[in-house]
């Protein structure tokens, strides 16, 4: 892949003793969303600051859209929009100020930005908003305006650090809509989740980092198919530890987290025709998914 | 979200945005835009209360305590705070932008943050702010000029017009120290330390209230290395008529403090944001 927009090679920042980006190798192919997926502290922000030259990394290369980074990091920017994880619109501006002026910062004129403004409004579905105060939209509506707000500037690369965090469902479906619109037009995404079905639903390609590797890459159903059996039955109840010992013979591999049991398995109908004589067990049968995977290769302890 | 996409129109080859040169002479002159146009939203109250204080200080002492001491060198007291008023509006605006309002959009709205996800560099954000701070210290100064020119507090008119370039040098002075503050500030709070271990002994020490010469030698000594004390000397002697004594070196202070203030701050907020 000769012209992909973002590729790392070696990759590595140390904090103090502490490597946060372990010689991470990524290449994004145009015209993708590719998915950075991994628990809290595992990379993910610092790896993103490092691929638009914000830091310096210790060893290793990035070349986004074609430059090398940081060293012209003015040229590369010039053509990426970046949607942060915090928001950072101008409290004292309206919505179209907002805009007009995150113009300015790529030197576009301000009848080159106010001509972009309505289809900007239109894609943030913000349409009539325009002299509205930030501080009175809604969460979902800022983040929105942000998504806008980094197309500004007709980016060839979008950028997004965890884009729906903080948001209610109505929203994230918004701003999916919005994702899988740019992703339509041939813009190529790079996006932080962990959110596991929005992973699944917008992103080609994932890479799963923990500890500042990249642990796996591929799309969804390859990850899936590859690391995790085919079916789940989550199973919870006051006699579960009791019934632990017999659903280990039932199916190829079973887990433990807080009060459910994971059991994975190709042919899920001995363990369900097993439950249904408990009564006092209740059961879920769902296919696998993307979150089992992340959690089979992550772990199931908390990070902070 | 609507049905037409905001890329549309320009997304045919040639007709998108052009990139822009990096490291453009004037690639700060953004950041500067955008602080005025927030500034111009508020302006009234922002005049007010930057006006307000020094203009209080001036006319009240001024006339108040004025009526008691007669002359000071050889001039009404009113005519002799002139000077000090005016380099202490000017500090005091260049300082106030650079500690609460750079720290509310470094730290609370994360502006700069945004704008270092442009092709801007952090220079550029600091340049823009330092000469932000700079040009609202200049308004400052001509607001408190003004009253000085209305009321005729000068001995030659001609002379004071070169308080312009002491405004603007006294407000980079003492912006490029305020953002030096700001780049080490954990909260609103540390600025209280600033505005009590330099900004309040500054004001009574460099000459703002009563000549310099009334301090015992070591004050005086103290003084003298304080910036404020270098921007009276220079706007002192121009209101009441006469050319400062060593012009060149109160510059020279003046313009070392704000530029090593700069660098400072420049340095260490690259430290805290880009590490």
């Amino acid at each position: 892949m000769n012209n992909s927009p973002l590729r790392l090679t070696g990759l590595t920042k140390r904090y103090g003793g502490q490597t946060v980006v372990d010689a991470i190798d990524l290449t994004i192919a145009a015209g993708q969303c590719h998915g950075l997926l991994g628990p809290n502290g595992a990379g993910k922000t610092t790896t993103l600051r490092l691929a638009l030259g914000l830091i310096e990394a210790d060893a290793g290369q990035v070349e986004l859209l074609g430059h090398i980074m940081p060293a012209e990091s003015g040229l590369a920017r010039a053509r990426v929009g970046v949607v942060p994880q915090v928001d950072s619109l101008d409290p004292d501006f309206t919505v179209r100020e907002n805009l007009l002026t995150y113009g300015r910062y790529f030197g576009l004129s301000r009848a080159k930005v106010e001509d972009r403004v309505p289809d900007l409004l239109d894609f943030a579905g913000l349409t009539g908003k325009g002299d509205a105060s930030v501080t009175s939209l809604s969460g979902g509506m800022k983040r929105r305006l942000t998504l806008a707000r980094a197309l500004v500037n007709d980016p060839d690369l979008v950028i997004l650090d965890e884009p729906t965090t903080g948001l209610d469902p109505q929203a994230r479906h918004l701003v999916w809509q919005g994702l899988r619109r740019l992703i339509g037009k041939g813009k190529t995404l790079l996006l932080t989740t962990h959110f596991m079905d929005e992973a699944e639903r917008l992103c080609d390609r994932i890479s799963i980092i923990d500890r500042g590797r990249i642990i796996v890459e591929g799309s969804p159903r390859d990850l899936i198919r590859a690391h995790i059996e085919p079916q789940v039955v989550e199973v919870y109840g006051d006699t579960l530890a009791d019934w632990r010992v017999c659903a280990l013979d039932l199916c190829q591999r079973c887990e433990s987290a807080g009060e459910t049991l994971f059991c994975y398995t190709a042919d899920p109908e001995p363990v369900i025709a097993e439950l249904d004589k408990q009564p006092t067990l209740r059961y879920l049968h769902r296919p696998a998914n993307l979150e089992d995977v992340f959690l089979k290769l992550t772990g199931r302890d908390l990070r902070d | 979200m609507g049905e037409e996409i905001g890329v549309r129109k320009t997304n045919q080859r040639g007709a998108s945005p052009s990139p822009r040169t990096p490291h453009a002479l004037l690639s700060f002159f953004p950041v500067w835009q955008r602080n005025f146009l927030v500034w111009k939203k508020l302006a009234a109250p922002s005049i007010l209360g930057n006006l307000a204080d020094p203009l209080l200080y001036m006319l009240g002492l001024g006339y108040g305590l004025g009526q008691f001491l007669g002359k000071v060198e050889g001039v009404p007291y009113l005519h002799f705070l002139a000077a000090g008023s005016l380099a202490y509006s000017v500090m005091n605006s260049a300082t106030f932008e650079t500690l609460y309002s750079a720290f509310s959009r470094m730290h609370v709205q994360k502006t700069w943050d945004a704008i270092l996800n442009t092709p801007l560099s952090l220079t550029d954000v600091l340049m823009g702010e330092w000469l932000w701070a700079a040009s609202k210290s200049l308004l400052s100064g001509l607001a408190i000029l003004a009253v000085i020119w209305t009321l005729g507090l000068y001995a030659d008119f001609a002379l004071t017009l070169w308080l312009l370039p002491v405004i603007v040098l006294t407000g980079l002075c003492f912006a490029g120290l305020g953002l030096m503050v700001n780049s080490v500030a954990p909260n609103y709070d540390f600025f209280m330390y600033y505005f009590s271990l330099a900004i309040t002994p500054m004001v009574l020490l460099s000459g703002v209230f009563y000549p310099t010469n009334a301090l015992p030698d070591w004050l005086a000594g103290l003084a003298a290395v304080l910036p404020l004390t270098h921007a009276i000397e220079l706007a002192r002697p121009l209101i009441l008529g006469q050319s400062p004594t060593l012009p060149l070196l109160h510059v020279a202070v003046l313009l070392a403090y704000g530029v090593a203030g700069f660098t400072a701050g420049l340095t260490l907020t690259r430290r805290r944001l880009l590490h």
